[in-house]
């Protein structure tokens, strides 16, 4: 098993978790990012100002905490730009034909008791995995 | 006030992903490598997010309403359907290729590398695409 540190992933999940429920008990919405992202390229006009409010709140913690932390995370690099493309191409189609993503389905789906959210979290977790596998230890690239 | 918790919801959101190191792609591909050095972070962070808001969306959903009186905008359907599932495995598969997923991918933008830049910008391609079929959901 990899080493990692146990604390800071419970801590970081459970801030995760309470931004869904202020994001739901303040806006009555799902944080669910690909929604949020996906509904405001959808929506040019109306219903937006706030997904990109989130977003840019988002983009801000992130960088708040790389301020106080900047190296428990060391940026990837060499990883071939063709496979983050297509990666990113993969995840965006698939999320929004899907419905939702991790935090969507997973943390919020899965905490509302939907068996759609069951069964699409099920599915991706299932679906990374072969991948990785059939990546490094089938076929042996990255 | 909505905004000031839309901004709060949103700021520990990204606090909480980079604080959890699911901005480390390496992490999360460690998770779905479960035929070589597997690396728990991400069941950890699941779980701390569910503890919390397993709870909170049940005390919401008693109250039947936001704290401000508002509709909670939760979705009501239940049925499974072939783009839900079509659309997960997608997904799964892309996550599985680079080891972002869409929060993560947008939060790690602010370590000022490359790396999440290449995968947002094939997300925002594939969700215009997505657009584009001029299919919606719910």
């Amino acid at each position: 098993m990899a080493e990692f540190d146990w604390l800071p992933a419970l801590a970081g999940g459970a801030l995760i978790g309470l931004a869904a429920v202020l994001l739901l008990g303040g806006l009555g919405r799902i944080a669910g990012i690909s929604g949020i992202l996906g509904g405001a390229l959808e929506r040019p006009r109306g219903d937006t100002a706030w997904r990109w409010w989130f977003l840019a709140a988002l983009l801000a913690g992130a960088a708040l905490h790389r301020l106080l932390d900047p190296v428990s995370v060391t940026p990837r690099t060499g990883y071939p730009v063709l496979l983050l493309l297509a990666a990113g191409l993969l995840v965006g189609l698939g999320t929004r034909l899907g419905s939702g993503c991790t935090s969507g389905h997973g943390v919020c789906g899965l905490a509302g008791l939907s068996p759609r959210s069951l069964v699409a979290t099920v599915t991706f977790i299932a679906a990374g995995m072969l991948t990785v596998w059939l990546l490094r230890h089938a076929l042996g690239v990255v | 006030m909505g905004r000031l918790f839309v901004i709060g919801s949103g700021l520990l959101f990204g606090f909480g992903l980079d604080l959890a190191r699911m901005t480390d792609p390496a992490r999360v591909l460690g998770f779905l490598d479960v035929a070589g050095r597997w690396d728990p972070t991400l069941l950890f962070v699941m779980a701390g997010a569910l503890a919390v808001s397993v709870p909170g969306f049940a005390l919401l959903r008693r109250r039947g309403a936001t704290w401000f009186a508002g509709t909670l905008r939760l979705p009501e359907r239940r049925d499974l359907d072939g783009p839900l599932v079509g659309g997960a495995a997608l997904f799964g598969v892309g996550w599985g290729l680079a080891g972002y997923c869409p929060g993560p991918g947008i939060a790690a933008l602010s370590h000022g590398a490359l790396d999440p830049a290449w995968f947002v910008v094939g997300m925002l391609l594939g969700m215009l695409a997505y657009a584009a079929l001029g299919r919606r959901t719910g």
